[in-house]
């Protein structure tokens, strides 16, 4: 069989052997949750509860109003402490439901009645992934409900799960596979469902052979098709997965749509299974908790809005020296400065490292490299020096906001400049220059 | 453990580096100039070694002064670039040049080839060829007398390098034309970069492997001019050398390997990189088939370096998905 890949990129490190043989473990559920009611794309959900409220587990306590907004579950059964703000991952303050646990779990599903998820319709589907809260589990968080509404004019043929899992370091989507192969490829099925498209790709990297063989074993007989890509950064890109597996390149600017295709992620796959089969909503995902700042690296299975100080705990504490926390993997993950910021939707894993001491930074010395490994096509060294001497319009034309941040031109940089630091501030002044000019 | 909050390091992601550094790439320049400039001990004796040695010690102290002039941090005296410059210049000049106009060489390479600039990262030209073309103006006689290779006896008056015999001399008809044997061993004059052919190419493939230099440039340059000086060898073989006898000689391999390949003046896309490489091999035929000069390795290397710029900019890749619509 053929090894499937896209050009460029770059070869990381992989560290997965810290947690690739530890089975996913569901995380006793902590005393209190923090829910942020943004934990994804698009503006936040409105809160359906108060204070002094008595929640049950799985029960809607957050509604997302408007087309990029999406529902929220508590996670635990118990009683609402505080409906105001909280720290949130991603370094802000947002909206968030405060929950102290009785104990109980009292459990309550979406739904009494059970259909066979197979006689639903595209838009019951569409229905049923809203009202579970569904967002993209890769870390993207985008609305799920959206992605499966694909444009009147745009069919959808093709069907991507993504089972790369290419940063180093996690492996809860590995475990996932393992553990979960028929769930995944069922949800696969329902996503084919809801969006009209024929085919149906699962592409994993070569460096997974375990989860390979059992997806092929399971998708026996079927349509899906399992196919197996080099393990290289960053092959989960969705554009680059495009790429990779069907040689479709999604316009710039545009979405998978654009090339009759939708890209889904194992963990957000499994959601969707168990969201249209079970009416279950999504109040707990699996993560890797690793590094080399971890006593006891795991994998796990743990509730939203758990704070990372519990979980941490759960994985015997950090080690002494560990200086570094990142929510995610360690090419895209952020950093993160509180212990007592809660699990949110995006996580994917939680990493403790001992920082390396700080790098001396150089003037670039146009070695190219970043150009060479740039999966977008894109060039990083003059995008930096576009921001840095203030010609934004430049950087717009070379390409800026096509940059997907993924880090590959930093990690290679032998100069250690913050190319992708550069870049999303760039990003940022780029796209509020352009709303400053059309409004 | 960190105690609760802020003491956690911050910082934008990726939080993975690659070992490799400037300083990593500089020395593994210099590593592999080393066989080359053994070699050039080895035919040249001390004569070789003191140039080498002075040029180094110029473009160190050049750089220490033009980073105490411009309050730079002390820092960078060492990523090697400057004791690059210093043995690259060494290594384009002839073995009897005396000391004072090597040191002089080596000035104006720092000097005005790379700190007027802002040093290592801005500058536009090579500077170990600048400083050599400063040189070649300046002092034109000392730049063009040349002494053999130690192990051979010849008339040291009428001596020359095989592309000056080639040219002047008119070797093909007189049958003096250097051995394509010698060229590659480097038993021939010239200068100290431009004997061994064999060295050279032991320290280019270490850079090869190591991917610190771009394999489109050599490999564009040694094309480009094997295609035009082929075309006129095939037309009349009893005026024009062989493509391979012009590879071998002068400062071609040097050249191509070493100094078009400098990452700060070349271009930054591969196309670009193309373009500078084929550009590099056709203004080096045309100079030695129809130029006043037997050798056109530096002029041509500056020559294209003025272009950098201008390639950059107008060689930008495809982006994913470009062209294509929503």
């Amino acid at each position: 069989m053929r090894i499937k890949t896209f050009p460029h990129g770059v070869h990381p490190p992989e560290f997965k052997e810290l947690t690739a043989e530890k089975s996913l473990e569901p995380m006793p559920p902590p005393e209190k949750v923090f829910i942020p009611l943004l934990q994804h794309f698009g503006s936040p959900a409105e809160s359906l509860v108060s204070k002094g409220d008595e929640v049950s587990l799985g029960q809607k306590i957050g509604e997302g109003k408007t087309l990029f907004s999406a529902a929220v579950h508590s996670s635990i059964s118990g009683k609402v402490l505080a409906v105001d703000h909280y720290i949130h991952p991603g370094g802000n303050l947002v909206p968030a439901v405060t929950i102290a646990n009785d104990g109980e779990d009292r459990y309550v599903p979406l739904e009494k009645e059970r259909k066979d998820p197979f006689s639903l319709s595209p838009e019951e589907i569409r229905q049923k992934v809203k009202e579970a809260g569904i967002v993209g589990l890769g870390g993207a968080a985008f609305p799920t409900s959206v992605k499966l509404t694909p444009p009147k004019d745009k069919p959808i043929d093709t069907i991507i799960i993504n089972g790369c899992e290419c940063e180093p370091v996690l492996t809860a989507d590995y475990r996932l596979m393992l553990e979960f192969p028929e769930d995944i490829l069922k949800g696969g099925e329902i996503i084919c469902k809801a969006t009209g498209a024929t085919r149906l790709i699962m592409g994993i990297e070569d460096n997974k052979p375990g989860a390979f063989e059992i997806l092929k074993k399971y998708a026996q007989n079927t349509r899906t098709e399992i196919a197996l890509l080099k393990t290289k950064y960053p092959q989960g890109a969705e554009k680059n997965l495009i790429s990779a597996l069907l040689q479709r390149e999604v316009p710039r600017g545009g979405l998978p749509f654009d090339v009759g295709v939708v890209v889904q992620n194992v963990g957000t796959t499994k959601a969707i299974w168990e969201a249209v089969s079970q009416g279950v909503p999504l109040f707990q995902r699996a993560i890797t908790v690793s590094g080399s700042g971890i006593k006891e690296p795991k994998n796990l299975l743990v509730r939203l809005g758990t704070p990372f100080k519990d979980i941490l705990e759960f994985c015997g504490g950090l080690k002494d020296g560990a200086n570094m926390l990142i929510m995610g993997g360690p090419m895209m993950g952020i950093s993160q400065w509180s212990l007592d910021v809660p699990l949110v939707k995006a996580t994917s894993g939680i990493l403790a490292l001992d920082s390396p001491p700080p790098v001396l930074e150089y003037t670039c010395i146009s070695c190219s490299r970043c150009v060479g490994h740039c999966p977008m096509g894109l060039v990083p060294t003059q995008l930096m020096k576009c921001v840095k001497y203030e010609n934004l319009t430049l950087a717009e034309a070379w390409g800026i906001l096509d940059c997907v941040e993924c880090g590959s031109c930093q990690y290679v940089c032998p100069a250690k400049i913050s190319l992708v630091h550069w870049i999303r501030w760039g990003k940022n002044r780029v796209t509020s220059m352009k709303r400053k000019k059309s409004a | 453990m960190p105690d609760k909050n802020n003491s956690f390091v911050i910082q934008s992601s990726p939080h993975l580096r690659e070992k490799d550094s400037v300083p990593k790439i500089m020395y593994s320049v210099i590593i592999s100039l080393l066989p080359a400039a053994f070699a050039s001990i080895y035919f040249f004796r001390v004569q070789a070694a003191i140039l080498l040695l002075s040029c180094i010690a110029a473009s160190l102290i050049t750089e220490a002064l033009f980073l105490w002039l411009r309050k730079r941090p002390f820092h960078s005296l060492l990523d090697g670039s400057a004791a690059i410059t210093g043995i690259l210049l060494a290594m384009t000049l002839p073995p009897s040049l005396p000391l004072e106009f090597a040191i002089i060489g080596a000035v104006v390479a720092i000097g005005i080839g790379k700190q007027v600039f802002g040093g290592l990262g801005h500058n536009i030209f090579n500077p170990a060829l600048v400083g050599r073309a400063f040189l070649q103006t300046a002092f034109p006689v000392a730049m063009t007398t040349w002494i053999p290779p130690a192990m051979i006896k010849v008339n040291t008056a009428t001596f020359a390098t095989p592309l000056a015999n080639l040219k002047f001399q008119d070797a093909i008809s007189q049958g003096t034309l250097t051995s394509l044997k010698e060229l590659f061993w480097g038993n021939v004059g010239g200068c100290l970069g431009e004997t061994s052919a064999f060295a050279l190419i032991l320290g280019a493939l270490y850079l090869l492997l190591r991917r610190s230099i771009d394999w489109r440039i050599p490999v564009g340059i040694i094309v480009s001019l094997s295609l035009f000086t082929g075309i006129f060898w095939l037309a009349n073989p009893g005026k024009y050398a062989s493509p391979l006898f012009h590879v071998l000689a002068g400062g071609l391999i040097i050249g191509a390997f070493f100094i078009a390949t400098d990452m700060v003046t070349s271009p930054i896309s591969p196309l670009g990189a193309w373009i500078y490489a084929l550009s590099i091999g056709l203004v080096i035929g045309l100079i030695r088939l129809f130029g006043g000069y037997a050798e056109g390795v530096m002029y041509s290397i500056l020559f294209m370096n003025a272009f950098v710029p201008l390639l950059n900019k107008y060689t930008r890749p495809r982006i994913l998905g470009e062209g294509r619509k929503t």
